[in-house]
């Protein structure tokens, strides 16, 4: 398959990545959504390694980005199960406080 | 009235078709391993997006994670397709799912309307974008099928993880992170609710 | 004799370790002495013995050289070297490369001469000895290992400013140094069991504060030389200031910083009025009053007057002269009133610090005399202080001389060196202090009789009587404490002889203050008319016009100027007799007198002090000159704050209330003017603002799914507007 295709399956991941985290209301998608955007951008870095030459650099970042996603997913993770012993609710929106 | 949740499985069937399709008319036999993967890949986010239950979405989503995956084998990147399952399907979502389970369920949450709308706009919005912009730019690529063999062996990401010419800054960097992020996940998951709500009473109004 | 050949490649590099060693001592000690075996003192002991050895090898080679070295025309070349020679200076504000002509360029290196090597060697051995006599006096102290660590910083202190070839690293040193002292003087004031905290941290405090007045002073004194001159090393500041002087003769600004200068010397080395601090030092251990009296604190600002004597014009020194022989009398007379062990000695440091800082006034023969005396003065003094150390520590804390007496058999060992010492500060030839005393009271002979000022007529006078009345306490405090029958039958029964450490030290000391004044045993040298070592080894024998050995390549202009060598060297002569006979005379009459009252018994000291009863009180009271300064400077700073507050409740107030009651009526129209137009117009925005915020509220709505709406929305928008542009 030609590059193209491949550019054209993450452009649809991101897109679907951001419609999740705007369309719904559970802070859990949220984390969903940066998942599938983050994996578009995965695509992107080892198909442009591929048909640029095939270094090391983009499978280098791809690597890297799984390794920030791990981390992000844990930390994400303990702050939702706070936010849900406080405000008992999974909503980012019931997370007001500062608001007020 | 109609059952939404067939119409939308129907229309899944007929993107994978369509994938399927795609690829086989553009590559031949190959294709059909990228229609596979790129069904995988759009069918589990699109099923994520829609579900109204959050544990079928997180489930749904270890079908994106492991079309990514081969997608990256496709690519001839086996080192972060192996990655990918391993630390993706294998940890982050299991992480997910842990949240999942954490919290209740709630089935009035989804919004059709949003769902809709959303994919409507983001859909017109990228793919007109897209379209311009492969219109416009020239990418300096390789032809499909003049790709060399993929040369880069899991014993050379080894190598460039501990180069000191290459990796090795990043490499240390990204283990502190991660040491840093996981004792900071556990203390704050560790915290004791009361910690928050004597908060906001001594912060004197 | 080849290796006794000062080569400046290796030994610098041996000059350089020469503080290093004791600064690693103390950082090993004050982060880990508490857990060392012994606390660590066998440590620091150990360290300031290699030091002293390094220091007494590189003296022993500058000694050599002046004894043998000549140069090619058959003269005399001076000791002086500079670590430049070895390619050891050092940039720290700049690199060379950065700013190579800029004043601000500042280097520092090692400057090692003949008085370097001296004071050094002094430094070394004295901290040493001192080291090894606290291991016996310090024992059971609770805080045994601090007191170490700290006075081996004390010593690397001395040791920096001695080697320091600019004035600025020698007052980073001398600022070290001052808090060394404080900390030490204070020492007690964190002992639980002692009796005396608050009076310690009072001293320390008070010793701070005091020599901090003197080192503000040095300060400006030096920058001001930096102002004019761009340079702080030594070697740059003679020579700028004699060239400077030889053109445009001495300037008032140049008198100005000199006494600035000297100023720091008042307060480090103890001269009226800043003598205050000293004999309230002596709260902090015996052993750090023998340091701080004998080789480092007050020897640094006499060393200092030393470095810096050529920019000193002559009206600073003849400054001087006054306040050294004013000093010097002064303190004498306190020291006859003083019951106190410690207490006379500290006196008398002071007043032979007077004597020190009068001979370096007069200049020529008096500066080399009061460097001499400075180094014979250091092992005397130390040995007195260890002495009067080991008398206390036998007596178990007992300070007071009234309840000694009859310690001659108990004490032997001590007695012995006490007596040494007191003989060597009385003046008595063979001696050191004889032949360090005997000259500066030649040079004020000199001085005069090659027209003097008022100053040096007054030290003339000044000086001799205070040797004399040296002579007479130190004797007092001999035949008090030793002699005659004990006054107080508890304290003489229970006390002993101090343990080897302290003894050994006293011995080894005693026998230097014997023998530092001359190397007499070679020449039979007993009346001291040949060079000492000391001019030997500054290259000055009987050449005082220019010190060339000392400075060189400056031509001093501030003493001697214009006069024939010649003739000075006859004068020279001709003082010499009558400075001995004069020193000899009044020695012995003090010794006399002191034996008479205390010893025979013949006369009663009583009784002159109901004859003289006011003049007694004055100096047992030290003159009143705490209580002068508590009356006038505390009190008249009192008086100062009640006036000004005064002032500010009716004057100053007044002049606020009156503005405050204009203001207030301005502020009635104000404020009638305000509630009518301007929060007319205030709340006009206010409502606007207020429209246009409700208005926006709608979009922040704290909700992250709109913000990431916006966001992308945004980011549609912004890429539509750029491929249809």
């Amino acid at each position: 398959m030609a590059l193209g295709a491949y550019v054209a399956v993450s452009a649809a991941l991101f897109a679907l990545g951001l419609v999740t985290i705007a369309a719904r209301r559970n802070i859990l998608y949220v984390l969903f959504g940066i998942e599938m955007i983050l994996n578009a951008a995965n695509i992107n870095f080892v198909a442009f390694n591929r048909f640029n030459g095939d270094g090391m650099d983009g499978r280098m970042f791809a690597i890297f980005v799984i390794i920030l996603a791990a981390a992000e997913a844990a930390v994400a993770l303990a702050i939702v199960l706070n936010v849900y012993h406080l405000f008992g609710s999974t909503k980012p929106s019931d997370a007001d406080l500062l608001r007020e | 009235m109609v059952d939404l949740q067939k119409v939308f499985y129907s229309g899944l069937a007929l993107l994978a078709i369509a994938l399927h399709g795609w690829g086989l008319a553009s590559a031949g036999p190959a294709g059909l391993a990228f229609g596979g993967c790129a069904t995988l890949v759009l069918g589990g986010a699109l099923m994520c997006l829609w579900e109204r239950s959050v544990v079928r979405s997180a489930f749904s989503l270890m079908a994106t994670f492991t079309g990514c995956a081969g997608f990256f084998i496709l690519l001839g990147a086996d080192f972060v397709g192996m990655a990918q399952i391993l630390i993706y399907v294998g940890g982050i979502l299991a992480l997910l799912l842990f949240g999942v389970m954490l919290s209740p369920p709630d089935m009035a949450e989804r919004k059709l309307a949003r769902v809709g709308g959303g994919l409507l706009v983001m859909g017109l919005g990228v793919a007109w974008v897209s379209a311009k912009v492969a219109a416009s730019v020239k990418w300096a690529q390789l032809p499909a099928d003049e790709l060399p063999a993929p040369s880069t062996k899991a014993e050379d990401i080894g190598i460039a993880f501990i180069a000191p010419d290459q990796y090795v800054v990043p490499f240390e960097l990204a283990a502190v992170l991660l040491t840093v992020a996981l004792v900071a996940a556990v203390y704050i998951a560790r915290r004791r609710i009361s910690d928050f709500t004597a908060e906001p009473d001594q912060g004197g109004r | 004799m080849e290796f006794l050949h000062f080569d400046p490649a290796t030994d610098f590099k041996l000059l350089l370790a020469v503080p290093l060693i004791p600064l690693t001592g103390y950082l090993i000690q004050i982060f880990f002495g508490r857990k060392l075996p012994r606390k660590g003192d066998w440590l620091l002991t150990t360290g300031m013995f290699v030091t002293m050895m390094i220091t007494l090898l590189l003296f022993a080679k500058a000694l050599y050289h002046a004894y043998t070295g000549h140069g090619d025309d058959g003269h005399a070349t001076p000791f002086w070297h500079h670590s430049s020679e070895a390619g050891m200076t050092w940039s720290w504000l700049f690199q060379d490369s950065e700013a190579p002509n800029s004043p601000l360029n500042l280097t520092v290196g090692i400057l090692y001469d003949g008085l370097g090597a001296s004071m050094l060697a002094v430094v070394g051995v004295v901290s040493f000895f001192v080291h090894l006599f606290s291991m016996g006096y310090m024992k059971g102290d609770h805080r045994y290992h601090i007191f170490f660590a700290n006075i081996s910083l004390f010593t690397v202190a001395m040791l920096g400013l001695v080697l320091s070839d600019n004035i600025l690293f020698l007052f980073v040193f001398w600022e070290v140094m001052g808090l060394m002292s404080y900390l030490l003087i204070g020492h007690f004031s964190h002992d639980p069991k002692s009796h005396r905290i608050t009076q310690a941290a009072a001293a320390c405090k008070k010793a701070f504060l005091t020599t901090r007045i003197g080192d503000c002073c040095l300060f400006i004194g030096f920058m001001m030389f930096y102002l004019h001159y761009q340079t702080f090393s030594f070697d740059g500041l003679w020579q700028a200031t004699t060239q400077d002087v030889m053109v445009n003769g001495w300037q008032s600004w140049q008198t100005t910083a000199g006494l600035f200068l000297f100023g720091g010397t008042v307060g480090k080395s103890a001269q009226f009025p800043l003598h205050i601090w000293l004999p309230d030092a002596m709260e902090g251990p015996t052993p750090v009053s023998a340091m701080i009296h004998a080789a480092t604190m007050v020897a640094a600002g006499v060393f200092l007057l030393g470095r810096l004597y050529p920019v000193l014009s002559p009206d600073v020194l003849t400054v001087i002269t006054g306040v050294g022989a004013l000093t010097a009398i002064f303190a004498a007379t306190i020291g006859m009133t003083v019951f106190d062990i410690k207490g006379v000695l500290a006196y008398s440091t002071i007043s032979q610090l007077g004597f020190m800082v009068a001979g370096i006034g007069t200049g020529g023969l008096g500066l080399i005399a009061g460097l001499f005396h400075m180094v014979t003065h250091a092992f005397f003094k130390a040995c007195l202080f260890l002495s009067a150390g080991s008398v206390i520590h036998g007596c178990h804390h007992e300070q007071d001389m009234r309840k000694m007496g009859g310690l001659r058999k108990k004490m032997p060992v001590t007695f012995m060196c006490m007596l040494v010492c007191t003989l060597a500060i009385s003046g008595i030839p063979l001696f050191s202090g004889f032949y360090s005393k005997d000259k500066i009271v030649q040079s004020t002979i000199m001085t005069n009789e090659l027209g003097g000022t008022w100053a040096s007529s007054f030290a003339g006078i000044a000086l001799p009587l205070a040797a004399s009345i040296t002579a007479f306490y130190m004797f007092r405090l001999i035949f008090m404490t030793f002699f005659g029958q004990p006054r107080d039958k508890h304290v003489n029964d229970h006390a002993h002889e101090s343990p080897l450490p302290m003894t050994i030290a006293l011995t080894c000391l005693a026998i230097l203050g014997m023998f530092a004044g001359q190397f007499w045993l070679s020449n039979l040298d007993i009346m001291g008319s040949h060079p000492t070592w000391f001019e030997t080894l500054l290259g000055v024998s009987h050449d005082y016009t220019n010190l060339s050995g000392l400075y060189p390549g400056v031509e001093l202009q501030n003493t001697y100027v214009g006069l024939d060598a010649a003739k000075v060297e006859a004068v020279s002569h001709h003082a010499h007799s009558s400075a001995v006979v004069l020193s000899l005379s009044v020695a012995s009459l003090g010794i006399i007198l002191a034996m008479l009252m205390y010893l025979f018994k013949r006369l009663d000291p009583a009784k002159f002090t109901e004859t003289f009863a006011p003049i007694y009180r004055t100096v047992l009271n030290k003159y009143y000159i705490d209580e002068f300064a508590n009356k006038t400077v505390i009190r008249g700073s009192m008086v100062l704050s009640a006036v000004l507050k005064w002032f500010d409740g009716f004057i100053v107030d007044g002049i606020v209330l009156s503005v405050g009651r204009i203001n207030k009526a301005l502020g009635f129209f104000a404020a009638w003017f305000d509630k009518t137009f301007i929060d007319g117009l205030v709340n006009l925005v206010g409502a606007v603002s207020n429209g246009l915020g409700a208005a926006l509220r709608l979009l922040q709505t704290g909700r992250i799914q709109q913000y990431v709406s916006f966001a992308v929305g945004g980011g549609l928008l912004t890429a539509a507007w750029l491929i249809l542009s």
